[in-house]
């Protein structure tokens, strides 16, 4: 049975597109077939964080047209076999997006692969309706952070009320990640802690990717963090997240970094 | 900043959070996912009462709150005293007329 996923947030750069690639390639490697669709028609950034941008031929937008078929649109992922992209389109308007091409092209994919990503845009317009629109699980990414716990409690409000499985009366099932996380801000006092987030916007955890320079390194080069650098932190809290998504138990830990001896010594970093 | 200002500085999180839970209650009340649900128990509470007592139409407050396993209707409706009092003497004088 394929699951629909959609990651989302309200807000721009809390790292729903980060999660998008990171938890697609966590879950591609167990051996599972998944497929990360960008939704961002206008300002697509999946690709190129995926590094994947020089391979797009067509994208979405053209197979909803009927310039293409799903397959020509498709990029396998050249690391992981069971990963491919379904890239937005860069060029064409928003309005090229319509709910019964994206119903399409969603029952498509849920022939083909176990998982459909669906990486939201920002705001809560009609890209972000629609990406959530025939999902059966969410991803909400929250950093933190006022105004994200405030976009995400608008995000959560949409998933209750404009999704097709809301629309059935059913309740959609959603799950918050918690990203660019400080445990030491948040026990100093100066960053809201999980349990804060928790309580005030009431779904269950999912995961906490902690705060580090590797998400960055990882974008720089165009490979999902759980492939640049498995062992660093966020990598693994990834790894971890997405093993939950698929049912499995595992302990809420906040990976830390492991720090060598040298930058325990001269590792000072600027805050 | 100085070294004193390092350790009398005030833990802001709490702050946050406390701001956090007053705006997002007032907001799911007016835009959540609930709120055309609550637009609807409004009017219709207020014409059921309407039917019997003169109540004001901001007098009738709904509010829902989303919980993990239950989530509570809360319905608030004020009416003034001489309301009451007036439909009590009509109530009595319909029965002394039967």
């Amino acid at each position: 049975m394929a699951k629909v996923l959609v990651v989302t947030s309200g807000k721009g750069g809390v790292g729903k597109t980060t999660s998008t690639a990171a938890l697609g390639a966590a879950l591609a490697q167990t051996g599972k077939t998944v497929v990360v669709v960008d939704f961002d028609v206008g300002l697509r950034n999946l690709d190129i964080v995926m590094g994947a941008e020089r391979r797009v031929v067509f994208d979405m937008i053209n197979v909803i047209q009927g310039e293409a078929k799903l397959a020509q649109a498709l990029i396998r992922d050249k690391r992981i076999e069971t990963l491919s992209i379904l890239p937005a389109s860069q060029t064409r308007d928003k309005d090229a997006l319509t709910s019964e091409g994206v119903a399409k092209i969603i029952a498509e994919l849920r022939e083909k692969f176990d998982w459909v990503i669906c990486d939201s845009p920002a705001g809560i317009e009609r890209g972000a309706t629609l990406a959530m629109h025939h999902a059966d699980v969410a991803v909400i990414v929250t950093n933190p952070e006022v105004s994200s716990v405030r976009d995400s409690d608008r995000i959560i409000g949409l998933l209750d009320s404009k999704t097709e499985m809301a629309s059935r009366g059913e309740r959609i099932e959603k799950h918050l990640l918690l990203t660019r996380y400080d445990a030491v801000r948040a026990a100093r006092g100066d960053m809201l802690k999980t349990e804060d987030v928790l309580e005030i916007l009431s779904i269950p955890l999912l995961g906490i990717i902690p705060e580090s320079s590797e998400v960055l390194r990882a974008s720089n080069i165009g490979t999902p963090v759980v492939l640049s650098n498995p062992d660093a932190a966020p990598a693994r809290a990834y790894v971890d997240a997405a093993r939950r998504l698929m049912g499995e138990q595992v302990p809420m830990v906040i990976p830390g970094e492991k720090k060598s001896f040298m930058t325990k010594l001269f590792g000072r970093r600027v805050a | 900043m100085s070294f004193f200002n390092f350790f009398s500085r005030k833990p802001t999180a709490p702050v946050a959070r406390d701001r956090l839970q007053i705006l997002l209650a007032h907001e799911r009340a007016s835009f959540g996912s609930n709120a055309d649900l609550i637009a609807v128990l409004q009017e219709e509470i207020l014409a059921v009462i309407a039917r019997h007592v003169t109540v004001d139409r901001d007098k009738v407050q709904v509010k829902l709150d989303r919980g993990d396993s239950f989530s509570t209707l809360e319905i608030g409706v004020e009416i003034p005293p001489a309301a009451i009092e007036k439909q009590a003497a009509l109530n009595r004088a319909a029965l002394r007329a039967s």
